[in-house]
């Protein structure tokens, strides 16, 4: 890069000509690169890799119209898969309530599916009056309904994470998008239920034709057909062309890629309601249908990896409840010794992620940073240890949701309090 | 429900009539909208098998043969003996059919331990494995794996034959372990 003038002494990053071929070239290596990190679990490419920088802005004329948007290249925002099952939200990069459907988690039982969604309908049949087939045509011409609200893995613990574990990779399965579609008793008044209508079973159709039973009180009360997030169609991985949604219930029963909805008067005992997300209760006993998440929180940051600097920060988060809204989330600094009210930043809307914040000074002395989320009904957030009491050192790895605490130790380097479970 | 029909104001006069928009969604009732669905179209997507085996198709399987589909389908992701890795182990009894899984956590849970429905293994074979070629099997070979499973715990012994008759009957050691869930919110840790 030649240097114009004294104003440009700002170091450029990259390469010098800002061409639209360089432009593109980088910006798809900066892409590629960044799939190929999250696939392997990999860290960031560097900022080498990203686009040529002006040293001033204002004396380059910009990139023009595009039909996409995309990411600064700075903004280094990416999944991270796992066990080749699961992709987690990068909760430690992400600000506000509203997770960009592209870093929403995922999980699936047998892949994404490719569906055309000119060949996919939505049947419900059972105990009904009327068997009925929808079109997505049929379900866009529906009152719509449109609800912000999590969704988390009732499995979204990592229980042997070490100290050098981000929120991300310890609890990223819980994600939150302004999901829109049809109520479902929108669509179950059109079939007419019979009577002794209890359960309903939900059925995806991905290769493992995934399979719920949901209880018809849920079905009639908050539950929807999605077919939009944040806006746009459902993404491939989010259950293109219709999912279910089921607010503040385990993520597994919001079925994606819904195709079938059959109406019965018990419930169906699939291998996802018995074999899994089923939790072993102390006394020889397993919990069922515990379809409900509890009321949990997370610091976001700081967290690892952070290097804090010593002077002012926000302890930042995400609290959330399955049985309503959060009221209120306290923050401790010394191990859980004094608690302090945090503000709630924003809406605190129903069975949704809800961000928190409480400004703080860090001196340079050591510190634990925990949070417990409290929410309408009463409901505090439990140590790890209150839940290994009551459940048992085994009841996992579901509906795990303990105070979670992050070590700052005195170099500034911030650390997950690893305490396994037993 | 507002049934009038208003004739359209503007404009020359013609034939064209509108309907008013309604916010009153419980006036409206059924949308009438969706199409019947055919017994034939129920019947193609049909396939989930209740506990009491309805649901279960025509056709049949021995241990025997299942012994040999599970080498070839289910072996390298289940163990040959149902031991598991690198995917779930499928067999392993308790003692006295106890159930600790709470107190221990290392605890592996298989079909003849924590499974309460035989059904269930049916279904699921038939939903969703093979996992590289879920759907590939038939009904009589996936009563045979389902019946070679059994065997493989202990269930059955090595000359049964399953079908729609005698798979509901099989009584699993875990039936009677799950109880419905009783949190309710509020103070109580559950």
């Amino acid at each position: 890069m030649t240097k114009r003038g004294s104003r440009e002494e700002a170091e450029v990053t990259s390469t010098p000509a800002l061409t639209r071929r360089s432009m593109l070239s980088a910006i798809l290596g900066a892409a590629s690169a960044g799939i190929a990190g999250a696939a392997s679990g990999e860290t960031q490419p560097s900022a080498l890799d990203g686009p040529s920088v002006p040293p001033d802005p204002t004396r380059v004329p910009g990139t023009g119209p595009s039909a996409f948007g995309e990411r600064s290249s700075f903004a280094r925002l990416s999944r991270r898969a796992a066990f080749g099952v699961i992709s987690g939200t990068p909760l430690q990069d992400l600000h506000g309530t509203i997770t960009p459907a592209d870093l929403h988690f995922e999980r699936h039982h047998a892949g994404i599916p490719t569906i055309d969604p000119a060949n996919h309908a939505l049947m419900i049949h059972g105990l009904v009056d009327r068997p009925l087939r929808f079109e997505i045509a049929d379900l866009l011409r529906f009152p719509a309904v449109t609800r912000t609200c999590f969704i988390e893995c009732s499995g979204n613990l990592r229980t042997d994470a070490g100290p050098e574990t981000t929120p991300q990779e310890l609890c990223g399965l819980t994600s939150q998008s302004e999901w829109t579609g049809v109520a479902l008793s929108t669509l179950l008044r059109e079939a007419g239920l019979s009577p002794s209508a209890r359960w309903l079973l939900a059925e995806g159709s991905d290769a493992a034709i995934m399979a719920r039973s949901i209880p018809i009180e849920k079905a009639l009360d908050d539950a929807f057909v999605a077919y939009a997030q944040n806006g746009e169609p459902l993404r491939p991985g989010q259950g293109y062309p219709i999912r279910l949604v089921l607010p503040g219930f385990e993520g597994n029963t919001h079925v994606k890629w819904l195709r079938r909805i059959e109406v019965a008067d018990r419930p169906f005992m699939t291998r996802e309601e018995t074999s899994k997300y089923t939790e072993p209760l102390r006394g020889g006993r397993a919990r069922a249908f515990s379809f409900t998440m509890d009321a949990r929180s997370i610091i976001t940051t700081p967290t690892y990896p952070a290097q804090l600097e010593r002077g002012w920060h926000e302890i930042r988060g995400l609290a959330w409840s399955g049985r309503g809204r959060i009221v209120r989330v306290e923050v401790s600094v010394d191990g859980g010794a004094r608690w302090q009210e945090a503000r709630l930043i924003g809406p605190a809307l129903p069975t949704a992620h809800t961000r928190f914040g409480l400004p703080w000074k860090w001196t340079g002395s050591g510190a634990e940073l925990s949070s417990r989320a409290i929410d309408e009904t009463g409901y505090v957030q439990p140590t790890r240890r209150a839940l290994i009491d009551v459940r048992g050192p085994g009841a996992l790895p579901y509906h795990l949701n303990p105070i979670t605490s992050w070590l700052v130790e005195s170099d500034g380097r911030v650390l997950y309090k690893s305490e396994g479970w037993s | 429900m507002f049934a009038a029909v208003t004739s359209f104001g503007c404009g020359p006069r013609s034939s064209i009539t509108y309907e008013p928009p309604t916010t009153a969604l419980q006036e409206i009732g059924r949308f009438e909208l969706g199409t019947p669905a055919t017994p034939a179209e129920i019947e193609a997507w049909d396939i989930d098998i209740m506990p009491d085996g309805t649901g279960l198709p025509r056709g049949e399987g021995s241990v025997t043969k299942g012994a040999r589909i599970y080498a070839e389908q289910c072996a390298r992701c289940h163990g040959g003996r149902g031991e598991g890795r690198p995917f779930d182990p499928l067999a392993g009894r308790i003692e006295a059919d106890a159930f600790p899984f709470a107190e221990d956590p290392k605890l592996e849970k298989t079909v003849g331990n924590y499974w309460p429905y035989a059904t269930t293994l049916f279904d699921y074979t038939r939903r969703a494995m093979p996992l590289d070629r879920p759907g590939s099997l038939s009904n009589d070979e996936v009563y045979a794996v389902t019946a070679f499973v059994l065997f493989l715990n202990d269930l059955v012994p090595e000359g049964t034959t399953l079908d729609a008759e005698t798979l509901p009957g099989i009584e699993m050691p875990a039936r009677d372990r799950f109880v419905d869930d009783d949190r309710r919110g509020g103070p109580e840790i559950r």
